[in-house]
């Protein structure tokens, strides 16, 4: 990956740290409900399916698929990459488990809904965003 | 079911000046559009016992709030026996719809409602901001709360939030460009007839499609014009509006669904938003249908969510906006549903929801002048409110 841009990083909780800082070991992690095996996103402390509390991070494959995505051009922040690509992205293991992302390592011009795409972590201090990158690259 | 809302009737409306950067004093503005909505209605400030507001005396984005419930309380010494402001309620005309249901249920017989904006002044020369960072608390430069998951990925503005709806539309409906530039150009067309609009002078497709682009599809022209400025309307018990200077609007049906997910990037279906619940809210709650409305003010933030108003409110079939609005015919003055008449925020500014109400306000009193609908318009709609937020109001002449 070439130079990092600026990011305003996330204030890690301890409701979270797996999704922020999962990257430190290569997990791309959600927490998921142990009785009915649903994925949350964003943390919850229940599960919007079953109402259980027994939630605990579990990592998934980093195998999704580009929603939808737009390229930015505005200098909200100045950056030396624009137009860059902001999606949000489907993880495989769950329908509408989503989040918003960037795909990276290929042109934004090259970013097509339905792209399979698979995670990559750029490290900011303690946090380590989860990016995509197309699956083929 | 009763329908409690038709116990609502407006009885008057306010706007102060509105500019690109005014370099006001907010709360000036604000009570400008306060008391001429008050004299408006034929009404004296002693007679006003409710107030409500969007969002309310909240930090946010520069610019995005010119006064708090209580600051106009206070300055008007007003005697209140119900009031209320926030940002958690159904989009900027849920703050009306909380009038409706206060006299409604007999807590007030008069409630000033406003909406009022110094973007343009706060923003000064640097351009339209991104949102900053989200949560607050503790001095940390870190995000939390609703924008945690967004700002990390360099996604600042309700630009970007937007242009991914828009994109997924594109997607699965083919919509274009080209068929999206006539929110904007009708927008424009409209405004030419309105002396206090921002931006006047004709635009062509060709105007458009050269914009610089901000996050696609997005271009320069989808996006709405920050400005200065406050709107006000008053909301009477019916029963309390027989002696005040204007023939009442009926409020004959609201929307505050939101039976989705409220979240910017988490909402079930991504070709539309919050706004096809409170739609689909509203013709539950009427027999009129969408072919007996003769105006729609229908929120352009970005261009992209009129058409998904559009939609949601049946004036055309799921993911037919597009070809709908393509070329401008049904959606002009005279064709078979005007939308925007007094220009948009794309180019009447940027006043935030209110300025939709207003103008439905104006239309159905017929006082739209060169704008003005022809046929003497008897039902329009006022709708507001994109991503997360969605609220609108059906409204009848008499």
């Amino acid at each position: 990956m070439s130079e990092k841009p600026f990011r305003v990083l996330p204030r890690v909780t301890d409701q979270n740290r797996h999704f922020w800082t999962g990257g430190a070991e290569g997990k791309l992690q959600f927490l998921r409900c142990r009785p009915c095996g649903t994925w949350v996103h964003p943390p919850a402390p229940v599960c919007p399916a079953c109402l259980s509390r027994d939630l605990a991070a579990s990592a998934v494959s980093g195998r999704a698929s580009v929603v939808t995505v737009t390229l930015n051009h505005q200098p909200w922040v100045p950056a030396p990459d624009h137009p860059y690509a902001i999606a949000i992205v489907e993880i495989e293991e769950q329908p509408g488990l989503r989040l918003m992302t960037n795909v990276v390592n290929c042109p934004p011009e090259a970013v097509r809904i339905g792209m399979p795409v698979r995670v990559v972590f750029e490290p900011h201090a303690d946090v380590y965003v989860p990016l995509f990158e197309p699956a083929g690259a | 079911m009763e329908v409690l809302e038709r116990r609502a009737c407006i009885t008057g409306i306010g706007q102060s000046e509105v500019g690109r950067r005014l370099g006001r004093d907010p709360l000036g503005l604000t009570l400008d559009a306060c008391l001429a909505a008050i004299e408006d209605a034929g009404l004296t400030r002693d007679r006003i016992d409710g107030l409500s507001t969007y969002p309310g005396a909240i930090g946010g984005a520069p610019g995005f709030t010119g006064a708090g419930v209580a600051e106009v309380h206070d300055a008007l010494r007003l005697h209140l026996d119900w009031y209320g402001g926030g940002i958690e309620q159904p989009g900027q005309l849920g703050s009306v719809v909380n009038a409706c249901m206060a006299v409604a249920c007999g807590l007030a017989s008069h409630v000033l409602c406003f909406r009022s904006v110094w973007e343009g002044t706060a923003q000064g020369k640097g351009g339209r901001a991104g949102i900053g960072v989200g949560g607050g608390g503790g001095g940390s430069p870190r995000a939390a709360g609703p924008l945690e998951y967004a700002l990390p990925f360099r996604a600042y503005s309700a630009a970007n939030w937007i242009a991914m709806f828009a994109q997924r539309h594109f997607h699965e409906y083919g919509t274009t460009r080209e068929q999206m530039a006539w929110i904007a150009l009708n927008a424009r067309r409209n405004a030419a007839r309105n002396p206090r609009a921002i931006y006047r002078d004709p635009m062509t497709l060709e105007d458009y499609l050269a914009a610089r682009m901000i996050s696609t599809p997005f271009c320069l022209y989808d996006c709405d014009v920050p400005v200065d400025g406050a709107t006000a309307v008053v909301v009477s018990r019916r029963d309390a509006a027989r002696d005040l200077r204007r023939k009442p609007i009926g409020v004959e049906a609201v929307g505050t669904a939101l039976r989705g997910r409220p979240s910017w990037d988490q909402f079930d279906d991504l070709t539309t938003m919050a706004l096809r619940d409170a739609g689909a809210m509203l013709w539950e709650r009427t027999d009129l249908r969408p072919r007996d409305v003769d105006v729609a003010l229908l929120y352009d933030g970005f261009s992209f969510i009129s058409m998904a108003w559009l939609e949601a409110l049946g004036f055309c079939g799921k993911g037919e906006s597009g070809p709908f609005i393509a070329g401008g015919e049904r959606i002009a003055l005279d064709g078979e549903i005007p939308l925007n008449t007094h220009g948009g925020q794309l180019s009447a500014g940027r006043l935030h929801g209110y300025g939709f109400l207003h103008e439905a306000c104006v239309q159905l009193w017929g006082e739209g002048g060169a704008r003005q609908v022809p046929g003497s318009p008897e039902v329009a709609v006022a709708a507001a409110g994109g991503g997360p937020l969605g609220g609108c109001l059906l409204l009848t002449r008499g």
